[in-house]
């Protein structure tokens, strides 16, 4: 199952109730193609930064969803076929939070586990401070 | 070169109407001057053109500030490598590492297709 981010773009001159439909429309359509919709959110309406088929602002909807790769391209071929639907991208998402949370685990642990490491530290420092001064001439 | 044709247009304008003066107002050179004198170009191998002096040490942003996801949807943190024009700044602006930089570039280029960026603004 991979997870992935559709970011879409609907018409701003609908009625939010109808906005609300869509958005159910389409939650409906990603079920029946096999995925799972895991979160939706509304970005609202915002000022898009070209003009996007005679529209200057739209209204933002993302939907976080997991799925088989094979989902994506009934679901692609449904947002294009609405017409309400004006743009929209997919994101692919788990590589990038597999690597987030490695991150993270590495952070925590070296926290936790290093901290007692500080103190050896600054003895360390000492003799590389008097190196330099041997050195002058050479520069 | 552009001497010959400023040569060869002032004897022709005389001859034509006495009004024009004899002589013409050297062109300037325009050919020669201009690709020769740059000589050492800004960036490249990290040593400024041949510069005897450091320019001060540029952090990546990423790095320092241990901002891990560069995502397509904040708009905030992307326009600021982006330029007035639209176009993505080069990292020897900024000082980003080449790793981020790379998602930088992709995360504005997937803006740019969902209408968060611009491709183009201004002239």
């Amino acid at each position: 199952m991979r997870k992935y981010e559709i970011m879409f773009i609907v018409r701003p001159d609908i009625a939010d109730e109808e906005l609300d439909k869509l958005v159910a429309t389409i939650e409906t359509n990603i079920t029946n193609a096999g995925a799972q919709v895991t979160g939706t959110e509304r970005m609202g309406k915002r000022r898009l930064a070209y003009t996007v088929g005679k529209f200057n602002d739209g209204n933002y909807v993302l939907i976080k969803l997991d799925g088989p790769g094979e989902a994506i391209k009934e679901i692609e071929r449904r947002l294009r076929v609405t017409e309400q639907v004006i743009k929209f991208i997919t994101v692919r998402c788990d590589e990038d939070e597999k690597r987030l949370a490695k991150i993270k685990k590495l952070r925590d642990s070296k926290t936790r586990g290093h901290g007692s490491h500080q103190q050896p530290a600054p003895p360390a420092v000492v003799p590389a401070v008097e190196a330099p001064s041997t050195e002058t001439p050479t520069v | 070169m552009a001497e010959e044709n400023t040569n060869q247009g002032a004897p022709a304008a005389s001859e034509t109407s006495s009004s024009a003066p004899a002589e013409r107002p050297s062109r300037p050179q325009g050919g020669p001057g201009g690709p020769g004198g740059r000589g050492p170009r800004p960036g490249g191998s990290g040593r400024d053109g041949g510069r005897k002096f450091f320019r001060r040490k540029k952090v990546c942003k990423f790095c320092t500030e241990k901002i891990d996801s560069i995502n397509y949807k904040d708009v905030r943190l992307l326009s600021q490598f982006v330029a007035e024009s639209g176009k993505i700044v080069p990292r020897r602006l900024t000082g980003v590492c080449t790793p981020h930089q790379r998602r930088v570039s992709e995360a504005i280029k997937q803006a740019r297709n969902i209408a968060l960026l611009p491709f183009a603004s201004g002239r």
